[in-house]
């Protein structure tokens, strides 16, 4: 199967890869090959977004995914407003809905919005009148990085269509696995994903994955290998022994690689843990892609934010 | 002499094995006479053509919020709901601010629902001083001052030390312990159901095993002390199981089920896309356990109906998923979708179905009413079977309005409801 792009995106959100038709993510991924192009120009803007606003309301710590939004804003010629937590109303205990009013009040084109509760984005966009884009809501979903994965892994192999991609980590708290499970076997790959068995959730095949206990089986074979990280911060102390117990049984090692295909490519969303879920050996070896995630990321991050806007096919030369 | 004469009405009274045309006469809020044709010229008429008249409905579990949370609910607006959906008596839980660990909070509950009127409200005391578990409340006071059964609902009675003496205790009143069973440590951070819906959602689930082991544990300690536990608002097939062997072998224990968790799935969070009407403890199931809850209410296994009713103020719903209360209304939604539901689907006979939601409850919590006997108390829940309407919110009577049924429209509607012999409450006829 080859999927054909959407003319368009139908909804005015992006809250998540769920609500998306293997069109429209063939459409954003198209868009953002063409982004692509612009950062490699003398003078990396183009004005498809001018006169245009975005508020990044992020109400959970972040520093990669917020910088990549504010890069692609910026490239668009959008004008950015940046809300964190921290320096907010939400310690004098404004709520979310109120929040996000006072905001629309100013009458923005975009609100990011990064938060710590899952459906955070859905209840927004309900109600809101901007458009709302989903920069991680809790365990749910993280779409745009499941779109830069898949951009990745599509500017390496030409397609995702029978790509083997195993995932592995803490499958529990992690919404990059899930984004990923759902566009991936959209697309037509075929998902693995793997953990300890005490961070594995009810039900995930359903997604549409295979799920293994043994890091090993999942890897076998595989096109690409994705580690997530190991979230210690969310974690209490009953889900697995201890970090040093965790290398040996989950960490990507050079090892374990071998497993995979040769060319078998080496992803991770990043922050990582180097020396718990991935050995430097392979973070910084010839199979890693890791930074060129980042580098689409921008990318990704300027399609979808120029598609919502009403852009379609060739984004407007400077 | 106060007289009332309710006409052409269709009495089913599970009680007398009832199901025919009969004319009711009640004097002086009493049942005086069940007849083919009864004439009495003294007497007000109620001509219940084309309805059904049943013993007053009474919901076991609700939450009135009074005192404390005035805000969620009243008393007097918590009644003025209850006969609005039906019911002409309501048993109110304890987790009020303060909560109804004393005879003192039991007389007040009982003087403002005095004052309200409408429906009867009979306070359901504390296990344990301010809920917490640990000392067991003045329990033989608040029977004195009317209590009619013991819960620390909200919580479950986590400590079993605490249940076994609890369940021996209250023996001495012959008055039920009412249990909401989760065990804590499992249930952890969770905010639905556990399974593939909230793994989808990346919402921390809440598996039935954290009711199950508490199920088991109480029916284990039934066994032990003989005491009467009834469980409240039961959700998942392996607790079904448990209160089934458990009165396969002659324990004391009982259950009851609402209606969201025979109406609704898990899948409903998904629908709606994280509308926090969807979130109550115990939270919505999965398929499974929902058509467990059914065949349990058509076996027989199943006690009674209880709506769990519990107001949240607007605001507080309007949270993200994870920081929005627990809870749902029911009052004025429970008897239409519960009809609509086991009766025109599943083809529960309507006589098991009245005696769900009178007959039932009025054994187990050892109410007045229940019964369309003579010399009865003159309670009465008439049902329009032929209604349709849809659930709109706005026109509850509830000072809150958080349902998960809004706009779903439902045959088979409570018509008027009828307390000690006066007309509290008819649907109005367009």
């Amino acid at each position: 199967m080859t999927v054909k792009a959407a003319p368009r995106l139908r909804g005015k959100d992006l809250v998540g890869i769920d609500p998306l038709s293997p069109g429209e993510i063939q459409l954003i991924l198209d868009t953002a090959e063409q982004m692509r192009d612009i950062a490699q120009r003398p003078i990396k803007k183009v004005p498809a977004l001018r006169g245009k606003t975005v508020v990044n309301l992020f109400m959970e710590a972040s520093t990669r995914t917020r910088f990549s939004f504010e890069v692609a804003e910026k490239r668009l010629s959008a004008d950015s407003l940046n809300f964190s937590a921290s320096a907010s109303s939400v310690s004098k205990g404004e709520t979310l809905l109120d929040t996000a009013l006072n905001l629309e009040a100013m009458q923005p084109d975009f609100i990011v919005l990064r938060h710590q509760y899952a459906g955070a984005p859905h209840q927004l966009a309900r109600i809101l009148k901007s458009s709302v884009i989903n920069a991680g809501d809790g365990a749910h979903e993280h779409p745009t990085q499941a779109l830069l994965d898949a951009l990745t892994i599509r500017l390496k192999r030409q397609t995702l269509e029978g790509q083997v991609v195993a995932i592995v980590g803490d499958l529990q708290h992690s919404r990059v696995v899930r984004s990923n499970i759902l566009l991936l076997s959209r697309m037509g790959a075929k998902v693995r994903v793997a953990g300890p068995p005490s961070l594995i959730p009810v039900g995930m095949d359903a997604m549409g994955c295979e799920v293994y206990r043994r890091m090993e089986e999942a890897i076998a074979g595989a096109d690409v290998v994705m580690m997530l990280r190991i979230q210690l911060e969310r974690q209490g102390r009953m889900n697995f022994p201890t970090v040093r117990e965790y290398y040996d049984f989950y960490a990507l090692t050079p090892e374990r690689l071998k497993l995979a295909k040769k060319d078998c490519l080496v992803m991770h969303p990043g922050p990582m843990n180097r020396g718990v879920e991935i050995d430097s050996r392979v973070a910084d070896g010839p199979q890693s892609v890791i930074l060129e995630q980042v580098t689409n990321g921008v990318a990704v991050r300027m399609a979808v934010l120029y598609l919502l806007a009403g852009g379609n096919g060739e984004p407007a030369a400077d | 002499m106060s007289r009332l004469l309710i006409k052409h009405g269709r009495v089913v009274d599970p009680t007398q094995r009832l199901d025919e045309g009969l004319n009711v006469l009640i004097v002086d809020g009493k049942v005086a006479r069940l007849a083919e044709r009864i004439e009495d010229k003294d007497a007000q008429v109620i001509d219940a053509t084309g309805l059904v008249v049943a013993p007053g409905f009474i919901d076991v579990h609700v939450h009135l919020r009074e005192p404390g949370f005035e805000y969620k609910e009243t008393i007097a607006s918590g009644v003025a709901a209850a006969v609005a959906g039906g019911f002409t008596a309501v048993c109110c839980m304890p987790n009020t601010q303060p909560p109804n660990d004393s005879a003192a909070v039991t007389e007040f509950i009982r003087a403002r629902a005095a004052e309200a009127g409408l429906a009867r409200v009979y306070p359901v005391g504390a296990v344990s001083k301010g809920l917490e578990g640990e000392e067991l409340a003045e329990v033989g006071e608040m029977v004195r001052a009317g209590a009619v059964a013991f819960s620390d609902d909200g919580r479950p009675v986590h400590n079993a030390y605490l249940m076994r003496r609890v369940l021996e205790y209250t023996q001495l009143f012959d008055v039920p312990v009412v249990d909401h069973c989760e065990e804590p440590t499992l249930v952890a951070k969770g905010v639905m159901h556990e399974g593939a819906v909230a793994t989808r959602l990346g919402l921390r689930g809440i598996p039935a095993a954290a009711e199950e082991v508490m199920v088991a544990r109480d029916v284990v300690l039934a066994e032990l002390t003989g005491g009467r536990v009834h469980i409240a608002h039961l959700s998942t097939r392996g607790a079904l199981d448990r209160v089934r062997e458990g009165k396969a072998r002659g324990a004391a224990v009982t259950c009851e089920v609402t209606p969201h968790h025979l109406a609704l799935t898990d899948q409903a969070v998904a629908d709606t896309s994280f509308d926090t009407d969807t979130k109550m403890n115990p939270p919505l199931r999965s398929p499974e356990h929902v058509d467990a809850l059914i065949q349990g209410v058509l076996d027989g296994t199943v006690d009674c109906l209880a709506t769990d009713h519990a107001p949240h103020h607007a605001d507080e719903k309007a949270l993200e998923y994870d920081l929005a209360p627990f809870g749902v209304v029911g009052l004025e939604t429970a008897v239409p979708v519960t009809y609509d539901l086991l009766v025109r689907k599943h083809k529960l006979p309507l006589r098991l179905f009245v005696a769900l939601w009178s007959s039932n409850p009025a054994r187990l919590f050892k109410l007045p009413g229940g019964s369309l006997k003579v010399g009865s108390p003159a309670d009465i829940t008439l049902l329009d079977l032929n209604a349709r309407a849809t659930v709109n919110p706005d026109r509850f009577r509830s000072l809150s309005r958080n349902t998960p049924f809004a706009g779903q429209r439902l045959k088979g509607w409570p018509g008027a409801t009828v307390v000690g012999g006066k007309v509290v409450w008819r649907r109005e006829r367009k």
